[in-house]
């Protein structure tokens, strides 16, 4: 089963002719994910990829069947692109696009929400079933086929975290890069819960890091519907209060959002949290030995 | 990006946001100029710089002559200015704000940031004015009204209403101002793609009217491209140069107070790999994420700025390769050792596309001073015993 994408999905790219949609969107299909076509405005009619361009969202999605869309548009198109998703039926769109102004993504979750598409990101590396389907930027080796399903903030973190769990001699069912901006798609809460719901997955890893909220409230979520094991791990405990780390989100203000906050919180919800992502493979097997 | 208050004034001007007059002043001769051109017989001198808590800190007096706007400003000008924002080195002063005195009868807090929560702006509003929002936040949160606003509907009367009566305001006239006031700062939010605004204090006149004493604003750094007004009211003497330095290469980087410098791709990993060192017994030095196009020159400039820091012990360059490319990142490094002195040991952990070419391209080249590892745990465990035995 996994979650969200498999390998019958069929995916289109917006922004599918520009050099990082053209790349990434060829690494996918190298992968084994079904990239039926993308849409690229003034190219409809022409091939990329080997791989019909079209015009408009709606036109791929009634010529192809794809319920799914990675957008790789520049940060100003974003909620163009998102929106254009929404509209024409999309089920998920997948937004890999980095720097997309916060004011542009309120309004376009507002109206994917009510449209009933989920969306993953922005700036993240998308999402991957592993053997599967690849959504993203991630690079695919490292995501041995397994039963640990993985979420994170971070895209870099993604990584690590699924490398240390396979080092264990486990592997990953399905992980989620879900971004670290102000305004996101899908997050903990609800990925937490399609990882419950899933007979592929077995134990969840989940990554956060400081500012905002989620990862408490996603502790709330744990304790009173989580019953399969979870090991967390919070990134910038030993950041400095004030200061941004990169990321948008991450940033510590008024005593709110700092890691031990959130792993407090984490471990009081019943979380196996560890202090170095170095440590999650360990806690993994840990927890499923139990 | 953040900007100054007599900037964030010129926005409010701009909305019909109402504040006291003033004019910024770089000098003590202009200050007095200044004073003399908004009349009156009482000035207060600001010092504009991008931190709260200026009052406290004293670059916020109160002058009841000319003579004495004249000695303030010579006061506050080229001062350290130590507020609890700015960290303990202070931040130097080099102008300074002369308003005209304000009849104050009321002090309010009023501010607009986004509920992430709720994904949408939310106005908060408070009667204890004059204070630290924080400290109101946790001492007293039921006095802290939010009411968020949907941009897809923006401010209608009814928040308004919400406004005004859970600040306990209930002559008509006093409501009025205060509404059309709160209408104008949530539009002049949306439309300048702000982050925050905040006004502290809001002051309500002997006359019933409400004017920002104050103003706070930052903005939302990827929306910049399209305020190319927004972007001109920077001022980089706020910014710390290491930083901005390191922005212009495409990198992001924090100074920290510890001895093992960082160089990481990816923010949440930098910040994994600074809480791993501390669980190893060290200590970070900085925060640097490379990003994802890092080559030889953002590796040599990486080290650059990491090496300017006289604290730094030991390097540890963690890259797990996504996009990134291990063995471009290792001929990086052969570069960036040509063309920066690196007098510090430096442990290389690359991991992920192409990790193995990577680590054959640092054995062949045999540098002295660099140190391969084999994982996070391993690389980190080696800089900080690199780090204690300097």
């Amino acid at each position: 089963m996994s979650i969200l994408v498999n390998k019958d999905t069929k995916v289109i790219v917006q922004g599918f002719t520009g050099s990082e949609g053209t790349f990434h969107a060829q690494q996918c299909m190298e992968y084994g994910t079904q990239i039926v076509g993308g849409v690229t405005p003034n190219k409809g009619g022409q091939e990329h990829l080997g791989k019909p361009v079209f015009n408009t969202v709606k036109e791929a999605v009634s010529q192809t069947g794809a319920t799914v869309s990675m957008v790789f548009v520049p940060p100003a198109f974003v909620a163009d692109a998102v929106m254009e998703a929404a509209d024409a039926g999309i089920e998920l769109a997948v937004i890999i696009t980095e720097g997309a102004p916060v004011k542009d993504m309120q309004m376009a979750k507002a109206y994917a929400t009510k449209r009933g598409m989920k969306t993953i990101g922005p700036n993240c590396p998308g999402i991957i079933t592993a053997d599967e389907c690849k959504i993203g930027i991630m690079p695919g080796s490292i995501f041995k086929k397994g039963r640990i399903g993985l979420i994170s903030k971070s895209g870099t973190l993604t990584y690590e975290g699924a490398n240390q769990v396979c080092r264990e001699g486990f592997g990953i069912s399905t992980a989620v890069g879900i971004g670290g901006d102000p305004i996101i798609g899908l997050s903990y809460k609800q990925l937490l819960a399609m990882f419950e719901a899933d007979n592929e997955t077995d134990a969840i890893v989940m990554i956060g890091e400081i500012g905002g909220d989620l990862e408490i409230q996603a502790a709330a979520f744990i304790k009173e519907n989580i019953t399969k094991p979870v090991v967390a791990f919070i990134a910038g405990q030993t950041a400095p209060k004030g200061k941004r780390m990169g990321h948008a989100g991450a940033i510590i203000s008024g005593g709110a959002g700092t890691a031990a906050e959130k792993m407090a919180a984490l471990e009081e919800a019943g979380v196996k949290v560890v202090v170095s992502p170095a440590e999650i493979g360990k806690a993994i097997k840990e927890v499923l030995s139990k | 990006m953040n900007i100054h208050e007599y900037q964030a004034k010129q926005i409010f001007a701009k909305y019909g946001v109402p504040t006291p007059r003033g004019i910024v002043a770089n000098t003590p001769v202009q200050a007095v100029a200044n004073a003399q051109e908004l009349g009156g017989d009482i000035w207060v001198v600001k010092a504009q710089i991008h931190a709260g808590g200026r009052g406290l800190g004293g670059g916020v007096k109160l002058a009841r002559s000319i003579e004495e706007v004249r000695t303030l400003a010579s006061e506050i000008l080229g001062m350290t200015l130590v507020t609890h924002q700015t960290g303990p080195e202070g931040k130097l002063v080099q102008k300074v704000y002369i308003e005209e005195g304000a009849d104050i009868k009321d002090e309010l807090y009023l501010g607009v940031v986004l509920d992430r929560a709720k994904e949408m702006p939310v106005i908060m509003a408070s009667t204890e004015g004059g204070m630290a929002i924080e400290d109101v936040a946790h001492d007293n949160p039921e006095k802290i009204i939010k009411i968020a606003v949907d941009p897809a509907i923006g401010f209608q009367s009814f928040h308004g209403r919400e406004l005004v009566f859970g600040l306990g305001i209930t002559d008509p006239m006093e409501q009025k101002n205060l509404i059309s006031f709160a209408s104008k700062l949530y539009k002049l939010y949306m439309e300048n793609d702000a982050e925050m605004i905040e006004i502290n204090p809001l002051i309500k006149t002997g006359k019933g009217e409400f004017l920002a004493l104050d103003g706070k604003m930052g903005f939302d750094d990827s929306a910049l491209g399209r305020h190319p007004d927004i972007e001109e009211m920077r001022d980089i003497s706020e910014e710390d140069p290491d930083e901005r330095e390191a922005a212009q290469y495409g990198l992001s980087y924090v100074s920290l107070d510890g001895e093992i410098g960082c160089m990481v791709n990816g923010a949440g990993l930098a910040m994994g790999t600074m809480d791993t060192i501390n669980y190893m017994g060290g200590t970070p030095a900085n925060f640097l994420d490379v990003g994802g196009k890092a080559n030889a020159q953002t590796v040599a400039k990486g080290f650059e700025i990491i090496l300017k820091n006289p604290n730094v012990k030991a390097i540890f360059v963690n890259i797990f390769g996504g996009i990134v490319r291990c063995d471009r990142i290792a001929n990086g490094i052969l570069e960036a050792t040509k063309m920066v002195d690196v007098h510090v040991p430096v442990i290389v952990r690359l991991d992920g596309t192409n990790a193995l070419e990577a680590a054959e391209i640092l054995q062949n080249a045999n540098i002295a001073n660099v140190v391969a590892a084999t994982d996070l745990a391993d690389g980190a465990a080696k800089a900080v015993a690199a780090a204690k035995q300097a």
